[in-house]
């Protein structure tokens, strides 16, 4: 009988196909806001991960000035040298030391130009940053110390000066100076905050220093642990060291900051999930409007088909089993609105995946929660709807106009 | 021998008070199986909620109903609709068909609620469609067929639940005098070679002429019955 019932339920919905699409369009943009809102916070989730892994989960950032968070200016303190580079490279638990200095700059070839971040560093800088060459070679160390002009392109640099052609060997224009392409990174894509990580001009820092920003700060520098080493003792060490070095007395604040790398990583994906729970919710409660579509539309349709409902009481319908088809129409509607959402939304997500560089993730339990809920409001919105047609009188119904 | 039908001392009243409407006013009534029966009477005699308590789509205010000599007038909605189910068909003015469902979904409906599987309810409600002349239409929707084919489709209907009685409330009020003429003669074939009692509702003369026994109502009472004719 219920079989039978599906069968009514579904030759109902066919025979007006346009109000059971509008009928439906509520929960399915509920349940594909639902999914897609799901499945892409979770694909940025495993995106943050990835992105500490290219971090490498060892690496330490010192910055001069104390510890902040987010925006705001620095409080004024010392700036780094080359020198505490050095004394850092010495450390027992450094694996690799890359003190690192940034300016904004325009890269020129031929008649191609492109603003980008110089970056000046040592040869360390891609062990410490965890970059892959693609094709040349690093610095040497006479050029390094010599501060000689030469570069690595980012893939981004590497695109809009030469596009697909070779740039190793040929020689670009660095704000004035005339520099040398030796290397070419591979593709990193975006950052944990979207920044395209592959716009990047590399030189040697002292080359920066001197030729381009005309000053020897050392903006900040990244230290790589040895593997054995665990983050808070190369903290440790490296706090020990630079209070020394910068004749910071007993009880007075550090002047710099150490930023644990794989901290940040925790902290973007906590905050990542609270995003998505946050845009779930708003997308649950479009959910539930379109529950409450579903009611609407259905009294409408009891009130449509009065004369149907007497039709069928008269021919010996019971009140029970005109309540099971008005039931079973509500919620085959509402599942079928699961399932159109379902689709939509795991395709929007894609689309949004493939937008942002993220991961694909759907999450089979959500599919499945989706699912469930959907038939839920079927139900649930469909009952009141459902009790009125059943409780018609099949006299006032035949006689409905 | 039990009359199929009986009403004894029916009343029907509607409103409370002095707005009371009373619509039966004591009417006492037997039909006997195999009879067909025209019900005439002005517009507010009586004779449609006479037909609702027939029909069981309705309960009398005071009184007794009986169905094959069971009392019915205390069912609840429900087991009113099994009777209507098991043993009545109901033929309407306005056809009444679901519309945008085909003519033998329309014929399969009182079988579906009997809960008769489609492998044995299509060869019953193939065989209805052919019986009212409409054999080879089973695919036609109501707004494909024309007035009189629906009326057909409408007997068909009620005819594939096997009724007793078939209930025609004006059954050829919506139809032209030839078609009316027709429909008339289905139904007293119906009648006559299968032996279904039917009450029919007309304001016609020369419908309520192919009926054997006529019953004139007036303000809620019966004011003329011609009695059974001898039973065929």
């Amino acid at each position: 009988m219920l079989w039978e019932t599906v069968r009514l339920a579904a030759r109902a919905i066919i025979r007006n196909k346009l109000r059971s699409f509008l009928t439906v369009l509520g929960v399915v943009i509920g349940v594909a806001a639902v999914i897609a809102m799901v499945t892409v916070g979770q694909g940025s989730s495993a995106q943050v991960s990835a992105n500490v892994a290219s971090l490498g989960t060892n690496v330490l950032v010192l910055r001069p000035g104390r510890q902040t968070m987010g925006p705001g200016p620095r409080e004024d303190a010392a700036q780094f040298t080359l020198k505490d580079a050095e004394a850092l490279s010495n450390l027992s638990v450094a694996a690799a030391v890359a003190p690192t200095t940034t300016t904004a700059a325009t890269v020129v070839f031929g008649s191609a130009n492109q603003s980008t971040q110089v970056t000046g560093s040592t040869s360390d800088y891609l062990a410490a940053s965890n970059w892959q060459l693609a094709k040349g070679r690093n610095f040497s160390e006479a050029e390094e110390r010599g501060g000689a002009p030469v570069c690595i392109l980012g893939q981004t640099v590497r695109k809009s000066l030469f596009g697909a052609g070779d740039p190793v060997g040929q020689s670009i224009r660095v704000k004035s100076v005339s520099c040398t392409v030796i290397g070419l990174f591979a593709a990193k894509g975006a950052g944990s905050f979207g920044q395209d990580q592959d716009d990047i001009v590399l030189m040697p820092i002292r080359t920066v220093q001197k030729r381009i920003e005309g000053k020897d700060d050392v903006e900040r520098i990244t230290v790589s642990l040895k593997k054995s080493v665990t983050a808070e003792r190369g903290t440790r060490d490296i706090q020990n060291l630079m209070r020394d070095r910068r004749r910071i007395g007993i009880g007075k604040d550090d002047d710099f900051s150490v930023t644990n790398m794989a901290e940040i990583a925790s902290m973007l994906t906590s905050i990542n999930s609270v995003l998505t729970g946050l845009l779930s919710s708003v997308a649950a409660v479009s959910l539930l409007v379109g529950g409450i579509g579903i009611m609407n539309i259905m009294l409408v349709s009891v009130t449509e088909r009065t004369r149907e409902i007497g039709i069928r009481l008269a021919v010996g319908a019971t009140s029970v089993q005109v309540l099971t088809q008005f039931l079973v129409e509500a919620v085959v509607l509402s599942v079928l609105g699961g399932v159109i959402g379902i689709a939509v939304g795991l395709g929007l997500a894609f689309g949004a995946s493939r937008f942002m560089a993220i991961p694909f993730a759907p999450e089979v339990w959500v599919i499945a929660l989706a699912f469930c809920f959907s038939a839920c409001i079927g139900v649930v919105f469909g009952f009141f709807p459902a009790r009125r047609a059943a409780k018609l009188d099949p006299i006032d119904a035949l006689r409905h106009q | 021998m039990t009359p199929l039908i009986e009403l004894r001392a029916v009343t029907r009243s509607y409103g409370k008070g002095e707005a009371e409407v009373r619509a039966l006013d004591g009417v006492d009534l037997a039909i006997r199986a195999g009879e067909f029966v025209a019900i005439m009477g002005p517009s507010g005699s009586g004779k449609s909620t006479a037909m609702n308590i027939i029909g069981c789509l309705d309960r009398p205010s005071s009184g007794k109903f009986l169905f094959k000599g069971a009392e019915l007038q205390a069912l609840d909605n429900d087991q009113r609709a099994l009777i209507r189910r098991n043993y009545l068909g109901f033929v309407f003015q306005g056809f009444n068909l679901l519309p945008r469902t085909t003519a033998l979904e329309n014929v399969e409906l009182p079988l579906i609620y009997k809960g008769i599987p489609p492998a044995r309810r299509l060869p019953v409600a193939r065989s209805a469609l052919a019986k009212v002349g409409l054999q080879g239409r089973e695919g036609h929707d109501p707004a494909q067929l024309s007035g009189g084919q629906q009326q057909r489709v409408a007997i068909a209907r009620a005819l594939a639940g096997n009724p007793s009685v078939i209930l025609a409330d004006e059954p050829t009020g919506n139809l032209d005098s030839h078609r009316g003429h027709e429909i008339m003669q289905l139904l007293q074939a119906l009648n006559r070679d299968e032996g279904i009692t039917i009450v029919m509702v007309t304001h016609e003369e020369d419908i309520a002429a192919y009926a054997n026994r006529l019953i004139v109502f007036t303000d809620g009472l019966i004011t003329r019955d011609t009695g059974a004719k001898a039973a065929a």
